[in-house]
């Protein structure tokens, strides 16, 4: 049974909705209690959460990790952890260039050598900037290990719903962890799903074991200390769309259409560039769902896209599916086997 | 099973909110909020300005406008709008392209990323030690502010004297004189915060003179441009003198009560350089660290200012409304003072109306706050300090009628 507290503050129906999106009121759990911070967007959230593990992490002296990221990762998280004052961050295997993918090998075998009780950062679906998503066996995989070494999970989820097209599906591995007892932080975006982006709409979830009125009291200090209070308009919308149930159906068809639209483009670009020919394989391009792919291009086929053909991506080759569209296909699909083709 | 966060303190809440939670809970018919730091009107409600109602219909109405993100130092039209709001549509700094800003969070926000930046980069690139004064009293806040970001050494300058009820100037002057050279001052533009005492002109130019004098960093808070005298030009005197003799300095601006958009958070950092050149740089590190901390800032407010500024029938119709709420706490400061007199409460109440702005630090001592709260159910903070906003027509005689008791009754 979850238990939420019951907070005066005004903007408590945006984090009450957030909660309910990433763990609806009848998950069967342990005894955990619930809380969130409506934060301003998911840096806000992983800032917020950095400061709280910072200062109140495994004991009451400070803390400053290790932190585990994804290798590779945004590059603007390590500086948001390091700004909090957490300056030991390092990497686990998460991209695998051989296979195109994720290697769940690499991952388990960094974590059992993590040092104990460090923090993860995890994401549960929509990586950056790979796309690249484990599947649910590997979750499991991924968990035991966590509850083993007593690894701290702190999750982002910035684009719910739309890698699958499908909420529950996208938020699995927190719920997951969540019914094998793990404490956890949770760092929710509302730009994709919500296409709120410029309204800084984001939410840190807490999900803990007890003490939780005296956790939310300090992090309410903490957001004093960062802007006081979050901006309320766009947190007003995403609260009134998800406790509406006529809105929740017309929101959850867009976050549909938009996670198809996506599917859609990946397979015509899969499609387009094995008619082009050559030997590489395509299927990975299709296999994660969501706004971001990984061509596995190095940096000089990055280059040569961005100099000579005009197409601007990511230095690691990882772009934004959303951006290529009927008119740009071609040419892009070309582009991408011209790269590949050429002694570079 | 044990928590991995089973350890944490519970911290103590933030003694303004918790007046207010208390207010909320007191059944009492005739209770009264004067520890809100917002504005109300006669009918002790928020107040939503017509000029923003205005253009939020426009912004809701106009279908070219998307929520794609801002870039991360903010609206560009917001940003040099709101600095022109602070140093003068004809400011010589800005003629010299030597003015720039940050969009941040509030106030909250541009005092963040101003005490980000300065404990990196002000003076050498370790500024833990370097200390930071701000004004005994001050908003509880700033302290918490300029901790979290990293400095160690916070203390207070000398500010209100409480036995004659105003500005402690000497203090004030000689805790600039006895401070390291390069110590960061936390100044209140206008409408100080408590205790609603504002320097002089003549005092400020005092100030200016040691600060100068010794390389002392103006870092201005400005929360309530327009509100505290009603005029714009007149609560900017303070940053717009410093800025011509010279200074380079920071202002962190808040539009959360001249605008009344508390919760949309719309704040600017204003920038002073010396050059175009050394705006740039600071500008450079000032979004690094923005990038880090929030990523961009939200949108809707923003957009909601500039267009207000940028549009002469609009920026005419805000300053109007800005008096309006000046207005009403011009008068109830008048008329508390008249009420008092009136009741013959011993002690001056003068300085009921020389202070300015939302505050009014009334000189009662914390017994005669806790008979005001607990028997008469008038909520105020423990130091004395009143929000004129939450006296209106219907209840000012039943509080100058509480004080009156409470100066009478309770020593």
């Amino acid at each position: 049974m979850i238990r939420r507290p019951n907070t005066l503050n005004a903007r408590c129906c945006c984090c009450r909705a957030s909660m309910d999106l990433l763990l609806p009121k009848d998950t069967q759990t342990y005894s955990i209690a619930v809380f969130g911070v409506q934060t301003v967007g998911c840096t806000g959230a992983v800032r917020l959460g950095a400061e709280l593990l910072r200062s109140c992490y495994c004991s009451s002296s400070s803390w400053s990790g290790p932190i585990l990221l994804s290798s590779p990762c945004d590059d603007s998280l390590a500086g948001t952890f390091k700004a909090a004052g957490i300056e030991d961050v390092q990497y686990y295997r998460y991209w695998d260039a051989e296979s195109n993918g994720v290697c769940v090998e690499n991952i388990v075998h960094d974590l059992e050598n993590a040092p104990e009780q460090c923090v993860v950062v995890l994401f549960a679906s929509g990586h950056r900037p790979t796309g690249a998503e484990l599947s649910q066996e590997d979750w499991k995989r991924v968990a035991e290990v966590m509850v083993k070494r007593q690894l701290f999970p702190f999750f982002l989820i910035p684009a719910q719903g739309l890698c699958s097209g499908s909420l529950e599906q996208d938020a699995w591995p927190i719920r997951h962890c969540v019914s094998l007892g793990l404490e956890l932080l949770c760092a929710q975006s509302f730009s994709h799903n919500f296409g709120l982006y410029g309204e800084r709409v984001g939410h840190l979830l807490y999900v803990l074991k007890q003490n939780l009125l005296a956790v939310q009291s300090q992090a309410e200090k903490f957001v004093q200390t960062l802007w006081s209070c979050p901006p309320m308009e766009g947190a007003r919308v995403v609260a009134t769309v998800l406790s509406n149930p006529a809105h929740l159906v017309d929101w959850q068809e867009s976050v549909k259409a938009i996670a198809e639209r996506c599917m859609l483009i990946r397979e015509r670009l899969r499609e387009r560039l094995r008619l082009l020919g050559g030997p590489w394989h395509w299927d990975h391009i299709i296999k994660p769902g969501g706004l971001y792919c990984s061509f596995g291009l190095n940096t000089q086929q990055v280059e040569f896209l961005v100099q000579k053909k005009h197409i601007y991506l990511l230095p690691n080759g990882c772009l934004n599916v959303s951006a290529i569209n009927s008119r740009n296909l071609d040419y892009v699909a070309e582009s991408i086997h011209q790269a590949l083709s050429s002694k570079l | 099973i044990m928590s991995i966060f089973g350890e944490v303190p519970q911290a103590a809440p933030v003694a303004v909110f918790k007046l207010t939670a208390d207010f909320r809970e007191d059944q009492n018919p005739r209770k009264v909020n004067l520890g809100v730091g917002a504005y109300r009107t006669d009918e002790c409600q928020p107040w939503v300005l017509p000029v923003v109602r205005k253009v939020e219909k426009m912004i809701a109405d106009d279908h070219s406008l998307n929520h794609e993100y801002l870039p991360i130092l903010g609206l560009p039209e917001f940003r040099s709008s709101s600095s022109k709001i602070a140093l003068g549509e004809d400011s010589p700094a800005i003629k010299d392209n030597r003015v720039g800003a940050v969009q941040c969070l509030g106030g909250t926000g541009a005092l963040k990323i101003g005490a980000e930046f300065l404990r990196r980069w002000y003076n050498g690139t370790d500024n833990t030690k370097t200390p930071v004064y701000v004004s005994a009293p001050t908003w509880e806040n700033h302290n918490a502010v300029f901790s979290n970001a990293g400095f160690e050494d916070i203390r207070p300058y000398k500010y209100w004297d409480a036995g004659k009820r105003g500005l402690d100037l000497e203090g004030f002057l000689g805790d600039l004189e006895s401070a390291p050279d390069h110590s960061i001052f936390v100044l209140h533009a206008c409408a100080h915060n408590p205790t609603g005492t504002d320097p002089t002109q003549d005092q400020w130019k005092q100030i200016a003179d040691v600060m100068m004098r010794k390389s002392l960093f103006a870092f201005f808070d400005s929360a309530y441009q327009g509100f505290a005298s009603g005029n714009l030009d007149k609560d900017a005197w303070a940053v717009r003198y410093f800025v011509s003799q010279g200074f380079e300095l920071f202002c962190a601006q808040s539009f959360s009560k001249n605008f009344g958009l508390y919760n949309e958070r719309v704040g600017n950092l204003t920038v002073v350089a010396k050059d175009q050149d050394n705006l740039n740089r600071v500008l450079s590190q000032m979004e690094k660290i923005v990038r880090i901390t929030w990523s961009n800032p939200p949108s809707q407010g923003a957009r909601l200012v500039a267009i207000t500024l940028n549009t002469p029938e609009l920026f005419a119709e805000w300053k109007d409304n800005v008096k309006t709420m000046a207005d009403r706490v011009l008068l109830m400061r008048a008329q508390l003072k008249e009420k008092l007199k009136a009741l013959g409460t011993p002690g001056t109440w003068e300085h009921i109306t020389e202070q300015i702005g939302m505050f009014s630090f009334t000189g009662l001592n914390p017994k005669q706050v806790e008979y005001l709260v607990k028997e008469k159910h008038i909520y105020l903070m423990a130091s004395g300090r009143i929000n004129m906003c939450g006296l209106t027509t219907k209840n000012i005689d039943y509080v100058a009628e509480s004080i009156h008791e409470a100066v009478t009754t309770v020593q």
